[in-house]
């Protein structure tokens, strides 16, 4: 045991102190940091430049419909005086020129800028426009503004769980949606990020004819099992500091800036909408900001982090101990593809299921996927998430992949013993079979 | 006495036996000598020495009592197959490998200093390894080899990438950890290192032992019954008279004196060559040829149909 703490410790400090592992742990949150803020900063700060748009209407019949917003300044001017505004428009104080033909039913209306108009102006304009002519024809018809309101009125649907003791909480499927999708992202990068790096360590002793070095002092056994434990706790160091850092550098961004997310997000998501939704003014949104924060409190997150870590930690241990089986039976790393494929199946297979088990995350293939070891390491978290798992398929899910990740170990340990040895030969999956089957 | 004992061992890999019924000993304080060509199955047996590999027959007896996990400890191996971490200081990586056989960081670090010293390597001690010539870095196994003073030491291939200086370096620590009371188990192709080092030897081809015994031994066994001579006198007529007892193989002639090659045969013994050869001239020097072992390996190893092996 005391070997193995020995060859964890070499694993662990010689990959966290590559200069790599530093610069990917600064960056990544700056990454994700800037992916959460940016947003935001974008609807915030887009909304408040304002642009001034010289309207010629040949129809006459938008001036009473179209009006000034915080953003946009609408003026009309005489039809025929178009020539000379496309002309100057560069020294005039209008960004962009609109021009409505006589009958804009049939003909185009054309938007006349200096540069390309931001989809958002365009949006904008284009609803503010589409509005109007939707409620003629609507008139056209015999339907009338009112008529029109009282039918399309849009509902909000609030989500409320009744819980075993049959207390109300308010609950958002989107947000679990959102979690169990994330988790499922982070396992399955961190499996194939780190199984990888195990087999090319693995590779690295083998190449550089180390190994033989070592195991004259432990057992193959242990050094693998170092290994593979060494490297798991760089990626917990580095999952780690991710989240510690994007939130000090988001923390420090909404407090130092005076900068209130919520309403940011608020505001700026709802007026976006509702541009898109077009001509009639109703919107969907309308959780309120305290809905969502009563969600991410009455998300169980003990059971989500208790089955994330389970799974993650024993998904990992599956996975790495065949990346190093398989780094021990080849000579470089160009000889290592045609095993790590199928081995990597699996786990390609589980996170591309994953995007509709998000969806149905009660149904077959939700359940035989979670259940399977080589899947459920990805899949169970996300069903966990959604809440769409009762307590025996977890329990047996845990047991059976306990049991792959025993049954596995002792399977690669066995290749790695004989494959660390081996060295200019060729191998395929009978010659590791073999290999197996040598006792002792 | 006898130290360590490997009775009876084979092995087989899938299509080609390495070894098949070999048996060595190695006797307290004794440098052994472990010889073959290429494929022969040293590394393996070697390896199963070390615990490496399990035999598929046989036992590896220590003191007598077989092989335990713990024994490791009192073996250093520095095998032929040998490589440090590029990108790790020397000095790190040698408390590394000093801590996985057993010995404390402290302890390490002052017996590395030591024989940093000794070497006159210790200004690399920061320096990584990827910065070291290949000598260089041949000194630090070597180091780590023998640097938790086990009772055993085996060198597989100890001189490859030494040159002729180093190698003498190592080939003088060796006797010196063999006269420190160390037992030496030592794979060569070197025959001469093995003339000058080793006490007993044994020569495995294919698979399989062929030759055991002390060095003196081995060159008896194997000595040729040819003297060369140099002769002053009338040897013609020694020639005509005797040929009864005497092959002679070589002769030529310079300034008087007569150079002679001699293969005693029907029981001829060399004091009876002697007194024959003084009824007709003086002796000016008399030697036997003895084979060197690298003759007696040649002899040996090309006596066999070749077979192709691999390991």
């Amino acid at each position: 045991m005391n070997k193995i703490s020995i060859i964890i410790q070499r694993e662990y400090l010689s990959k966290v102190k590559k200069k790599s592992f530093l610069v990917m742990t600064l960056i990544a949150p700056v990454l994700m940091a800037a992916l959460i803020i940016a947003p935001v900063l974008l609807t915030n700060y887009n909304d408040q430049e304002e642009k001034k748009i010289a309207v010629f209407d040949n129809s006459g019949s938008f001036k009473e419909t179209i009006k000034n917003s915080d953003r946009f300044k609408f003026e009309f001017i005489k039809n025929d005086e178009i020539k000379s505004y496309k002309e100057n428009l560069s020294k005039l104080p209008f960004d962009i020129l609109l021009q409505i033909p006589k009958n804009p039913e049939n003909k185009q209306i054309v938007m006349f800028s200096e540069k390309q108009p931001s989809v958002n102006v365009k949006l904008y304009i284009s609803s503010v426009l589409e509005k109007e002519l939707n409620s003629r024809r609507l008139k056209a018809l015999g339907i009338s503004d009112q008529m029109l309101g009282e039918a399309t009125k849009s509902i909000s649907l609030k989500t409320v769980k009744i819980t075993e003791t049959g207390k109300e909480e308010t609950g958002s499927s989107e947000l679990s949606l959102a979690v169990g999708f994330v988790l499922a992202i982070i396992i399955y990068m961190f499996i194939f990020i780190y199984g990888a790096q195990v087999m090319r360590s693995v590779i690295e002793e083998k190449t550089s004819r180390i190994v033989e070095i070592i195991v004259s002092s432990v057992k193959p056994f242990e050094l693998m099992s170092g290994k593979i434990i060494g490297i798991a706790l760089v990626a917990l160091t580095q999952f780690a500091l991710w989240g510690i850092l994007t939130g000090i550098i988001i923390g420090i961004f909404f407090v130092g800036f005076d900068f209130d997310p919520a309403s940011a997000m608020q505001t700026g998501q709802t007026s976006e909408i509702m541009l898109e939704q077009g001509f009639h003014g109703n919107t969907l949104v309308n959780s309120p900001a305290g809905d969502m924060l009563q969600a991410v409190f009455n998300m169980n997150w003990l059971s989500l982090i208790g089955s994330f870590i389970f799974f993650f930690i024993f998904g990992y241990l599956l996975y790495a101990s065949l990346f190093a089986s398989i780094g021990s039976a080849v000579d470089n790393e160009t000889d290592s593809q045609q095993f790590t494929l199928p081995v990597t199946i699996p786990l390609i297979l589980a996170f591309v299921a994953a995007q509709t088990i998000v969806e149905q995350p009660d149904g077959q293939i939700a359940f035989w996927f979670s259940i399977i070891p080589f899947t459920s390491p990805i899949i169970m978290p996300v069903r966990v998430a959604l809440e769409a798992v009762s307590v025996w398929e977890m329990i047996l899910s845990g047991i059976l992949l306990i049991f792959a990740v025993i049954g596995t170990i002792g399977l690669a340990g066995k290749i790695y013993r004989t494959g660390i040895l081996m060295y200019g030969k060729k191998v395929n999956y009978k010659e590791i079979l073999k290999w197996v089957r040598i006792k002792g | 006495m006898t130290l360590l004992e490997a009775v009876d061992i084979h092995k087989n890999f899938d299509n080609h036996k390495a070894l098949s019924g070999v048996s060595i000993k190695l006797n307290e304080g004794e440098v052994f000598g472990l010889l073959g060509p290429n494929g022969a199955g040293k590394t393996t047996l070697i390896r199963i020495i070390t615990g490496i590999t399990k035999p598929d027959e046989g036992k590896i007896l220590f003191s007598g009592k077989e092989f335990k996990q713990d024994y490791i400890k009192k073996i250093g191996y520095l095998p032929e197959e040998r490589g440090l971490y590029k990108k790790m200081k020397v000095g790190e990586q040698s408390i590394y490998f000093a801590r996985l056989k057993g010995m404390s960081k402290n302890d390490a670090k002052i017996k590395l200093k030591y024989w940093f010293d000794k070497f006159d390597i210790l200004m690399w001690w920061d320096k990584k390894v990827e910065e070291l010539s290949k000598g260089m870095q041949q000194k630090v196994q070597f180091i780590t080899t023998v640097l938790h003073e086990p009772e055993i030491l085996i060198f597989d291939e100890p001189f490859s990438g030494f040159d002729p200086v180093n190698q003498n370096l190592i080939k003088k620590e060796i006797l010196e950890l063999k006269n420190k009371g160390a037992s030496i188990i030592f794979s060569t192709h070197n025959m001469a290192s093995v003339e000058q080092i080793c006490d007993r030897a044994a020569l495995i081809n294919k698979s399989e032992k062929i030759l055991d015994g002390t060095i003196s031994e081995i060159k008896k066994q194997y000595k040729t019954e040819i003297y060369e001579i140099v002769f002053e006198g009338n040897f013609n007529k020694f020639g005509a008279s005797l040929n009864a007892y005497y092959d002679i193989l070589e002769i030529t002639s310079k300034l008087g004196k007569t150079y002679v090659k001699v293969r005693l045969k029907n029981g001829a013994i060399s004091s009876r060559l002697i007194t024959d050869m003084l009824k007709y001239g003086k002796i000016i020097s008399f030697n036997e040829l003895i084979p060197s072992m690298d003759d007696i390996f040649i002899k040996l190893v090309e006596n066999k149909p070749e077979r192709a092996t691999n390991e």
